[in-house]
Parts: C-alpha cells; sequence; structure tokens
C-alpha cells in the first residue's frame, strides 16, 4: 500500500490522540476563563475518573457477554464522569473557593497540593501497578483500503464528537451555558445580571471534570490506567489549551486535536524518536509562545481601564 | 413620597484609602436622582457598593425599607488577611445577584456588555432572572423598538458596535430585567453631544412610561442637572451639596466648578 494509505493511517491514529488530549484541555480552558487560575488538579481528577469507570465495570459487566455488556460500558464511563464531577466541585469548594481574593499564587499552590494528595492517595488504595480495562470485545482492526481502523478508535472518535458538540450546544445555547460565558467574560457584570457566579463556578469544574473523566475511561480502554497518569496527560493537554488560546472553548478542541496528530505525525514522518515523543507538544508550546503568545483561537488580552 | 433607596452614612476603602466617607443620600420612588463631580470623587464607588461590588466599611443600605447592606461598628472581619463581606451578624447583606433580583439594574462605566456575544445574547443575559421565555421574547422586541438600531444589528457581536449603540445595549440590557431602580455609570460618557442628547431622552421616557426610579452618575453637570429632578454633589468621597436640580443650576459654587462659568 502506498503512502496514502499510511498518510491516513497516521491521521486516524492522531485524531484518536488528539480527540482525547481536546477533551481534557476542555476543562483547563472552562475553568480559566471564568477563574483565570489553572487547575494543576485537573489531570488528578481524570485518574480518579478512569479508576471508578474501571472498577464500575469490572463490577456491573457480568460473566456473560451480550448487548448488556455495551450498556455496563457506558454506565462506567457515566459513573466515573458523575463522580467525578462531585469531585471537582468538591475540590474548588474546599482548596479554591476560600482563596478566590488571595494573591493568584495562592490557589495555584492549592491546587499542587490537591494533585500530589490525589495521586499518591490513589497509590495507597489502588496500589501503584497499572491496570487495562477489561473490554471483552473484539478489537482486531478492520480494514478499509489499507488503513486499519480499530473498533476502539471507532469508539472513542464516537463518545469525543457527541461529547464536543454537546459542549459546544450547551454553551452556545443554553441559559447557564451562556450565563458560563458572560461570567468568563466579565464576571462583575454577569453578577449584576443576577447570575450567581459561585454556581456557575461550581458547574464550570462539575463539567470539566466530567470531560477529563470520559477522557481518563477512553485512555484506561487504549493505554492504562495508574496513579500518575494524569500528570503527563495532564500537563500535554494543558499545553493543547494554551496552543489553542487558553479561555477559548474551540481553541481547546483545536489544540487538543492538533498536539494529537503532531505526536503521530511528528513520531512516523519526521522521524522523531518514539521516547522523545512527549517533548513534540512541548517545543510546539515554545513556538507558539513565541510567534501568537495568546494561541491559535486566543485574543490578544487588553490592558483594562 | 417613599424611599426606594435609603443610604445612610456609608463608606467605602480601597486599603487605606477612603473612597466614600459617611455618604447620605436617598431616592424616592419615581424620581430621577443625579450624583455630580469630579473624576474621582468616589461617585462610581458608590454605585458599585450600592450593588455589594464594593463592601461598605461603615453605615447601611436600605432598598424597599429592607436592609441589603449594613455594617457594625466593628467594620469587616478578616480571613486569610482579606476583608469578608458576610460574617456572623452581618448576614443581612445581600450578594450582587441577589440586589439584581430585587430589581436593582446598573448599566456600569464603559458599558461593559459582553463584548463576544451577539447584541440578543446580551439581552437575553439581562434577563437571566426572567424564566418566562414568552416575556423574555416580548421584552426583547420592546427594546428592538425602543433603540431600532439594536434590531438591525441583533445578531451581530457587540464588540462591532459603536460606543453610542453600546450604550444603548447596556441600558437595554439592564431593562430587560424590568427593574424598579436603574443605576447609571456616565451614561454620557466619550459619547457625542446628540447621541447623549438622544440617550438622555430614552432615560426621560424610562423614567415617565415605565414608571422605574433613575439614579445617574454624571461628569457632564449640565445634562445631568437638566434631566433629573433633584441632584447632590460629591468632592473627595463626600457629599457637599443636595438640592433640586433647578437650584443647583443657578448655585454659584455649582455654576463655577462643574458648569464652567467664571
Amino acid at each position: 500500500m502506498g503512502s496514502i494509505a499510511e498518510f491516513f493511517q497516521h491521521l486516524m491514529n492522531g485524531l484518536t490522540l488528539g480527540g482525547i488530549y481536546a477533551l481534557i484541555a476542555l476543562g483547563y480552558t472552562m475553568v480559566y476563563g471564568i477563574l483565570k487560575f489553572i487547575n494543576f488538579a485537573h489531570g488528578d481528577i481524570l485518574m480518579v475518573g478512569s479508576y471508578i469507570g474501571l472498577f464500575t465495570f469490572d463490577a456491573i459487566r457480568g460473566q456473560t457477554m451480550g448487548p448488556w455488556t455495551v450498556i455496563a460500558f457506558f454506565i462506567a464511563m457515566l459513573a466515573g464522569m458523575l463522580f467525578s464531577a462531585g469531585l471537582g466541585m468538591a475540590i474548588e469548594r474546599i482548596a479554591y473557593k476560600p482563596l478566590r481574593r488571595a494573591t493568584r499564587l495562592a490557589p495555584l499552590l492549592s491546587a499542587i497540593g490537591v494533585s500530589f494528595i490525589l495521586s499518591n492517595m490513589a497509590a495507597w488504595m489502588w496500589g501503584t501497578k497499572s491496570r487495562k480495562l477489561d473490554y471483552p470485545f473484539d478489537n482486531s482492526p478492520i480494514y478499509l483500503k489499507g488503513v486499519s481502523i480499530t473498533p476502539h478508535q471507532i469508539l472513542i472518535l464516537a463518545v469525543v464528537i457527541v461529547m464536543m458538540v454537546a459542549l459546544k450546544l450547551f454553551v452556545d445555547r443554553s441559559r447557564i451555558g451562556k450565563a458560563m460565558r458572560a461570567t468568563s467574560l466579565d464576571q462583575d457584570t454577569a453578577k449584576l445580571m443576577g447570575i450567581k457566579a459561585d454556581k456557575i463556578i461550581a458547574i464550570t469544574f462539575a463539567i470539566g471534570s466530567a470531560l477529563a473523566a470520559t477522557a481518563g475511561f477512553l485512555i484506561a480502554l487504549e493505554i492504562k490506567v495508574y496513579p500518575s497518569m494524569g500528570t503527563m496527560t495532564g500537563l500535554k493537554a494543558f499545553v493543547a489549551a494554551v496552543v489553542g488560546g487558553i479561555g477559548n472553548i474551540s481553541g481547546a478542541m483545536l489544540g487538543g486535536i492538533l498536539l494529537g496528530l503532531l505526536e503521530t505525525f511528528g513520531v512516523a514522518l519526521l522521524g522523531i524518536p518514539y521516547g522523545l515523543r512527549d517533548t513534540i507538544a512541548f517545543v510546539a508550546l515554545i513556538i507558539i509562545l513565541l510567534v501568537k503568545p495568546e494561541g491559535l483561537l486566543g485574543k490578544a488580552e487588553k490592558e483594562k481601564v | 413620597m417613599s424611599k426606594l433607596l435609603d443610604i445612610d452614612s456609608i463608606s467605602v476603602s480601597y486599603g487605606s484609602i477612603k473612597a466614600l466617607r459617611e455618604v447620605s443620600l436617598h431616592v424616592n420612588e419615581g424620581e430621577i436622582v443625579c450624583l455630580i463631580g469630579a473624576n474621582g470623587a468616589g461617585k462610581s464607588t458608590l454605585l458599585k457598593a450600592i450593588v455589594a461590588l464594593e463592601p461598605i466599611t461603615h453605615g447601611s443600605i436600605a432598598y424597599q425599607g429592607q436592609m441589603i447592606a449594613q455594617i457594625d461598628e466593628n467594620g469587616a472581619k478578616k480571613k486569610f488577611g482579606v476583608p469578608i463581606r458576610r460574617s456572623k451578624g452581618l448576614s443581612s447583606n445581600l450578594r450582587t445577584d441577589e440586589i439584581a433580583g430585587r430589581g436593582v439594574a446598573l448599566v456600569p462605566e464603559g458599558r461593559r456588555v459582553f463584548a463576544d456575544m451577539t447584541v440578543e445574547e446580551n439581552l437575553d443575559m439581562g434577563a437571566f432572572l426572567v424564566r418566562d421565555d414568552e416575556l423574555i421574547a416580548r421584552k426583547k422586541e420592546e427594546m428592538y423598538d425602543f433603540f431600532p438600531i439594536l434590531g438591525a444589528r441583533r445578531k451581530q457581536k457587540t464588540r462591532s458596535l459603536s460606543g453610542g449603540e453600546q450604550q444603548m445595549l447596556a441600558i437595554a440590557r439592564a431593562l430587560m430585567s424590568s427593574p424598579r431602580l436603574l443605576l447609571l455609570d456616565e451614561p454620557g460618557l466619550g459619547l457625542a453631544p446628540l447621541i447623549i442628547q438622544d440617550i438622555f431622552e430614552k432615560i426621560h421616557i424610562i423614567n415617565r412610561e415605565d414608571k422605574v426610579t433613575v439614579f445617574l452618575v454624571e461628569q457632564n453637570a449640565s445634562i445631568a442637572l437638566k434631566a433629573s429632578n433633584r441632584g447632590y454633589v460629591m468632592e473627595n468621597g463626600v457629599i457637599v451639596l443636595s438640592d433640586f436640580s433647578t437650584n443647583l443650576l443657578e448655585n454659584e459654587k455649582v455654576r463655577a466648578a462643574y458648569l464652567g462659568d467664571s
């Protein structure tokens, strides 16, 4: 098969990886948009969400395989999402909210502390051995004109697309979604409209954390789950959010997908050694910060008068 | 006439600087009252204090006869080195969104429209507390009739509007909640004289026909006094004069300091 098939192969792999980054990046960007603060515990919320999803699936899927297994899979994903949403809101309430009027560095340090607590608690409770979601379905690739696509990839892409479309519709059309945008644009004026900023912030954390849990569950399916999994994944998704323009929802989606493609094509076509794959994201970050510091879709911050 | 807004001896501080010092004033139901004063006199701070965007350190604010903010003699308590607005015994202090819910709408200084949202979405935000979709749709049509230029631009992003159009949008957005008290912070700032005139005419119509009480803050003393029933003059965070606007227009001190007469 020629290089065109190879190109589409990498495109497919890159999109899958990028979709996962994008889901995580959304949480960083939404929280930043409203609080101007980076939630460094976001990657660990993802980790907890993937463990919960994995445990739930193991508990409910039963012995025999059948239509129930598919339903159980999505129930498990939902369980991870709900748990993480609650966790995200609790963290905000306990570790960030009391510091809302303190110096900007304080919540950042608090977030790093929460990150350590979560990953160490996970190691303590669930061990450091990595696990993989024991997915019972056949994952042998389907060949389409020389491009191999695994059912997992299709599942991941489908979930990513559904989540992104749902989020976009929610933020653009719904009353609460519009209030989220208003709060992120100008918190004081949003309050003047009668919007409860605290409630909007809590919802933002819930949604961002649920998306991270979804991403974590998809990672569990394709790669593996371990207590420190959130660190590098989270860091790279954060880079994706900055590359796309932090605070901008479409930017996070674009940045995530772009980063997935860059990593895949960087290794495959540019011959970057696989071991250096993780550096691609940070090189991309440096380049973006030099050329367009506000990110691809970000707007240059105007001086406030 | 009953007092809709009654401010009793409030102070606001920024660190060690006292922006407002024991300011008292009131606005009666149905009036247009203006507050004039030089740049930096504390006018905007007063409006922010009314809607709890600035915490008061002394005094009390009553709206419709109910306390919305009140500070005891000890002043605000502190937590993590940061003053907190709510502490034991002060739980009557309302938050900004709660005050908005009682029917107080502020058109902030510099318009502060949501720039990345369309004209229509800005109006939707103004009606955030209105849960009746039909009423919101009707209100929006009313606003488009009242400010035709907004109707023509309803799907446009707000950042593309001119200063005057943004001011009209900011007023329309405030009216979406059908407020009883409309607070306006420098509605004429940076606008051409003809547009200022237009905006003040609208304010009059809002006051007369919709029975909305108006309290406005202006640097442009002449237009503010001509548009209002009563006026207050603020200097360095203190009210130095208060009278009917017609009298203030004749007052020598006001004429010399704010109306450009020598």
